[in-house]
C-alpha cells in the first residue's frame, strides 16, 4: 500500500489544504474567521468542518466503513445544507480532496502501481460524494418537514390534545385550517 | 499529474467561489428560506400602519409610495433627534471589528453582511451621506468619492438590503457585550425596522400577531372562551396525573395578584406543560398559604411583538396588561416565563406607561420578601418569585421525579442580557432536579447565544435562516449532550420553547425542550396527591410505573 504510506506522511498538509479549499467556498472575510478562530463554540462552522475533514481523511486511509463515514460527514453537510449554497456547492468540498492529493504527489513519485492505487482511492472519494448527496437530501427533507409542520407541531397539537380541534381527514387536505395565525388574520 | 483534468476544471460551470467584491458593491440577493413573508395588509390596516398593500419581497417592484425616500429621510432625522443613543451609535463606531464575529447569524450563515458592524453600516452609510457635513461636502465633489468615507445614497437596492438584513437580526444584543464603546446594534435594528414600517415594509410573522394581540389580546387571536377551554383541559390533565383537581380563576376582580404569561404557554407545545406547572404551583400555594391570584383572558399575552415594530406599538400592547391590572383592582403582577415581555417591562415600561402607581410595591404574601427591583413596574418574574419560595423552604419537592432528565439551561437573550436574570432560574432548576449541567461559559449568561428565532423571526418560511442562527446555541447543546448525556434543554422564554424545539430537532434530535416551571410541576408534591406514575407530559416515570402496568 504505497499510496497510503505516502498519504499518511502528508496527512497534516493534505487536511490543512483540504480545509483551506473547503472554507474558500465562503466569502473571504468569513473564510479568515473560520480559519483563525479555534474555539469550537465561537466558531462551530470552522471547527466542525476541520474536525470532520480530518476524521474523514483518517477513515479513508483505513478500510472505510460507511456508518463511520456518515457520522463524520453528517455534521459538515448538516451545516452546509442550511447555508446559502446550491446543492452542488454544498457538497463540492468532497471532490476538492482529489486536487489536494494530486497536488501533493510529486511527478517523480508516480508509477503505474501508485496510479492504480490512486484510482481506487479516488473511487472512495466518489463514494463519499454519493453518501454526501444522501445526507444532503436528508437534511433538506428535514428542513421542509420543519417548515410544513412548524405551526401544526406546536399549536395545532396542543389544541388537538385538548379536543378543541380535530385533524382534517387525510382525503381532504386543507392546510389553511391548520395555520391558525393566517386564519385569524383573514377574518380581521 | 498535470495531464489529468482536475475536478474543478470539470466542474467549471459550477460556481462554488463567492464573489470577492466589497460589501457595498455586492448586490443584495433575497433568498428563499432566509426572508419572511411580507405583512398581511389587513393586519397593517387593523393597527393603523401606513401603506398597507400586497407586496412580495422577491418581486422587483415593492409598490413603494412615490415619496418613500423623503419619508425615510424625515423619519431618520426625527429619530436622530429623539434618540440620543442612535445619534451616538451612528457617530462613534471605529470599525474595530470586535463585534464582527459575535453574531449567531454571522457565525451560522457565514454571510459577512450579518456581522453586526456591517449590519449597522447599512444604516450608517446612509447616515453619513445624508446627515454629516463630511458626507455632504464629499458627496458634492462626486459620487465616487463617497465610498472613501463609507457613505452612500439610499436607493431601492439599499432599501432592499436594509429590509433583508434588519430581519436577519434578532435584536439579541450579544454583539454589544463585546463592543468597547457599548454600541448596541439591536437598537440600530429596532430603529431601522421602525423606519421600514413608515413605508409599509414589515413581515407577516410580526405584524399579524401584533394585530391579533391588539384585537383579541394574544398573538394567535384566540378568544377568551378558547383560553378557558384550554386551561380546563390542563386541569383535567393535572387531575389525571396527580388525582388533584386544580381550579384556576379568571378575570377575578379584587384578587391580590394578576398573572400574565405569553400565550405560547397556553396554546403551544411544549410551553403548555410549563403552563401546567404554573397552575400546580398556584394551587399548591393557595391550599397551603391562601395565595390569591387570577389569570386574565384579556391580558392573555405577555409577549409584545409591538417591540419589533415601533416604540409606539410596543407601548400600546404593553399598556393592556396594566389596564387589566387596573380594571381588576389587583395589587401587583406576576409575569410568566417570557423573554421580550421582560425586556419591555425592564427597559421600557416605566418611562413608556409607568409608573404604575395605582398598584402596590410587590411583596410576596408567603415569604414577606419585598421585590425591590420591581418597585416601579410592580411586576415580578415568576422565576424570581419561585426562587424566593424555595429559598424560604416553602415548597415540598420530590426531585427524584425529574431524575429521568439531564438538564441544561439556555439563558434567553432578553432575560439575561436584557434584565440580568441569571441566578434565579438556575437556583430553581438545581432545587427541583438532580442532574444539571452548564453549557460552555462563552455560550451562557451575558454571552448567551440567541435561540436564532427571536424578535419575530420564528416563522416557518425562513427555516434556513433560523437554523443558521440557531447553530451556535445548538452546537453547545450538542456538546453537553455528548459529554454528559443531557436530554433536556430548559429555558424561561416562550419563543425559545418553540424556536429551540425546531432547532434541536434539526441539530441535536436527542434533546427536548422544557420550561423551568414544568420541572417545578414535576417535583412539587401537591397536598392530597396520589402516587404519580407519569411526568407532566404523561410519559411514564422510570421506576414508578403502575404495578399492574408491567
Ligand atoms: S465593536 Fe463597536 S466600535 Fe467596534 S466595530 Fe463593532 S460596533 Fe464598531
Ligand atoms: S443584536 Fe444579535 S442578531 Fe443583531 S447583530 Fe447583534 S448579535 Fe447579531
Amino acid at each position: 500500500m504505497r499510496l497510503n504510506t505516502l498519504l499518511e506522511q502528508k496527512k497534516t498538509a493534505i487536511v490543512k489544504k483540504w480545509f483551506a479549499a473547503t472554507i474558500a467556498t465562503y466569502p473571504s472575510d468569513t473564510a479568515k474567521f473560520l480559519k483563525s478562530q479555534k474555539d469550537p463554540f465561537a466558531n462551530p462552522v470552522g471547527r466542525t468542518t476541520y474536525q470532520g475533514l480530518a476524521a474523514l481523511f483518517d477513515e479513508l486511509l483505513k478500510e472505510t466503513d460507511h456508518e463511520v463515514i456518515r457520522s463524520f460527514l453528517d455534521p459538515i453537510i448538516r451545516i452546509r445544507a442550511v447555508q446559502n449554497f446550491s446543492p452542488s456547492q454544498a457538497t463540492s468540498f468532497i471532490f476538492f480532496l482529489k486536487n489536494v492529493i494530486r497536488d501533493n504527489i510529486k511527478k517523480e513519485d508516480f508509477q503505474a502501481q501508485l496510479f492504480n492505487e490512486l484510482l481506487s482511492f479516488e473511487s472512495k472519494i466518489d463514494e463519499l460524494g454519493l453518501i454526501a448527496f444522501n445526507l444532503y437530501m436528508n437534511c433538506r427533507e428535514k428542513i421542509y418537514e420543519l417548515k410544513a409542520n412548524e405551526m401544526k407541531n406546536r399549536t395545532f397539537r396542543a389544541f388537538e390534545r385538548a379536543g378543541l380541534v380535530r385533524e382534517t381527514p387525510a382525503d381532504k387536505p386543507d392546510l389553511d385550517n391548520i395555520n391558525i395565525c393566517k386564519e385569524a388574520s383573514n377574518d380581521l | 499529474m498535470s495531464e489529468t483534468p482536475k475536478p474543478d476544471e470539470l466542474f467549471s460551470n459550477i460556481d462554488y467561489r463567492p464573489p470577492s467584491s466589497g460589501w457595498m458593491d455586492t448586490p443584495v440577493d433575497i433568498k428563499k428560506g432566509i426572508y419572511s413573508y411580507a405583512g398581511n395588509p389587513k393586519s397593517l390596516e387593523y393597527v393603523g400602519l401606513p401603506f398597507a398593500r400586497q407586496w412580495n419581497p422577491i418581486d422587483e417592484d415593492w409598490s413603494l409610495p412615490e415619496n418613500w425616500k423623503e419619508i425615510i429621510s424625515k423619519g431618520f432625522r426625527e429619530r436622530l433627534d429623539r434618540f440620543r443613543s442612535i445619534k451616538v451609535f451612528m457617530d462613534i463606531c471605529v470599525r474595530c471589528g470586535a463585534c464582527a464575529d459575535k453574531c449567531h447569524f454571522f457565525i451560522g450563515s457565514g454571510d459577512p453582511k450579518n456581522m453586526p458592524v456591517l449590519r449597522a453600516e447599512l444604516l450608517r452609510s446612509v447616515y453619513r451621506n445624508d446627515f454629516t457635513t463630511a458626507g455632504k461636502i464629499i458627496g458634492s465633489i462626486g459620487k465616487n468619492f463617497k465610498k472613501i468615507i463609507g457613505a452612500r445614497e439610499l436607493d431601492l437596492q439599499v432599501l432592499k438590503e436594509w429590509w433583508y438584513y434588519l430581519f436577519q437580526c434578532t435584536e439579541c444584543r450579544r454583539c454589544s457585550v463585546f463592543c468597547p464603546y457599548g454600541i448596541d446594534t439591536a437598537e440600530i435594528t429596532i430603529m431601522g425596522r421602525e423606519l421600514l414600517n413608515l413605508i409599509g415594509l414589515n413581515i407577516d410573522w410580526i405584524i399579524t400577531p401584533v394585530a391579533n394581540c391588539y384585537r383579541t389580546g394574544n398573538h394567535l387571536g384566540i378568544q377568551p372562551h378558547a383560553y378557558k377551554d384550554m386551561m380546563d383541559f390542563f386541569s383535567d390533565d393535572i387531575e389525571e396525573i396527580t388525582g388533584v383537581k386544580v381550579e384556576p380563576s379568571f378575570n377575578r376582580k379584587g384578587a391580590e395578584i394578576l398573572f400574565v404569561t405569553p400565550s405560547g404557554d397556553v396554546f403551544a407545545d411544549p410551553g403548555t406543560y410549563t403552563c401546567v406547572g404554573y397552575m400546580m404551583l398556584f394551587h399548591y400555594l393557595q391550599e397551603k398559604y391562601g395565595f390569591d391570584i387570577t389569570w386574565s383572558t384579556y391580558a392573555s399575552e405577555g409577549g409584545n411583538f409591538g417591540f419589533f415594530t415601533s416604540h409606539e406599538m410596543m407601548k400600546r400592547l404593553n399598556a393592556k396588561m396594566y389596564a387589566e391590572a387596573k380594571r381588576l383592582g389587583v395589587k401587583w403582577i406576576i409575569g410568566g416565563e417570557c423573554g421580550h415581555m421582560w425586556r419591555v417591562i425592564h427597559q421600557y415600561m416605566d418611562t413608556m406607561n409607568g409608573p404604575a402607581d395605582f398598584l402596590e410595591e410587590p411583596v410576596s404574601p408567603i415569604t414577606g420578601t419585598k421585590f425591590e427591583n420591581a418597585k416601579s413596574t410592580k411586576m415580578v418574574h415568576i422565576a424570581e418569585f419561585t426562587a424566593d419560595l424555595i429559598k424560604h423552604n416553602k415548597l415540598e419537592l420530590d426531585t427524584s421525579r425529574n431524575d429521568h432528565l439531564k438538564v441544561t439551561y439556555h439563558d434567553s437573550c432578553n432575560t439575561s442580557r436584557g434584565m440580568g436574570l441569571l441566578e434565579e432560574p438556575r437556583y430553581v432548576i438545581k432545587n427541583v432536579c438532580n442532574n444539571y449541567y452548564e453549557m460552555p461559559v462563552n455560550t451562557i449568561r451575558e454571552q448567551t447565544f440567541c435561540c436564532g428565532s427571536g424578535s419575530g423571526l420564528n416563522a416557518g418560511e425562513n427555516m434556513e435562516l433560523r437554523m443558521q442562527g440557531g447553530l451556535p446555541r445548538a452546537n453547545a447543546v450538542k456538546y453537553v449532550h455528548e459529554k454528559h448525556g443531557v436530554n433536556m434543554l430548559s429555558c424561561i422564554c416562550a419563543i425559545d420553547r418553540a424556536a429551540l424545539s425546531a432547532s434541536v430537532e434539526y441539530w441535536v434530535p436527542e434533546v427536548e425542550v422544557t420550561g423551568v416551571h414544568e420541572m417545578v410541576g414535576n417535583a412539587l408534591i401537591l397536598p392530597g396527591e396520589h402516587k404519580r406514575t407519569t411526568d407532566l407530559r404523561s410519559e411514564p416515570l422510570p421506576g414508578m410505573e403502575d404495578d399492574d402496568a408491567e
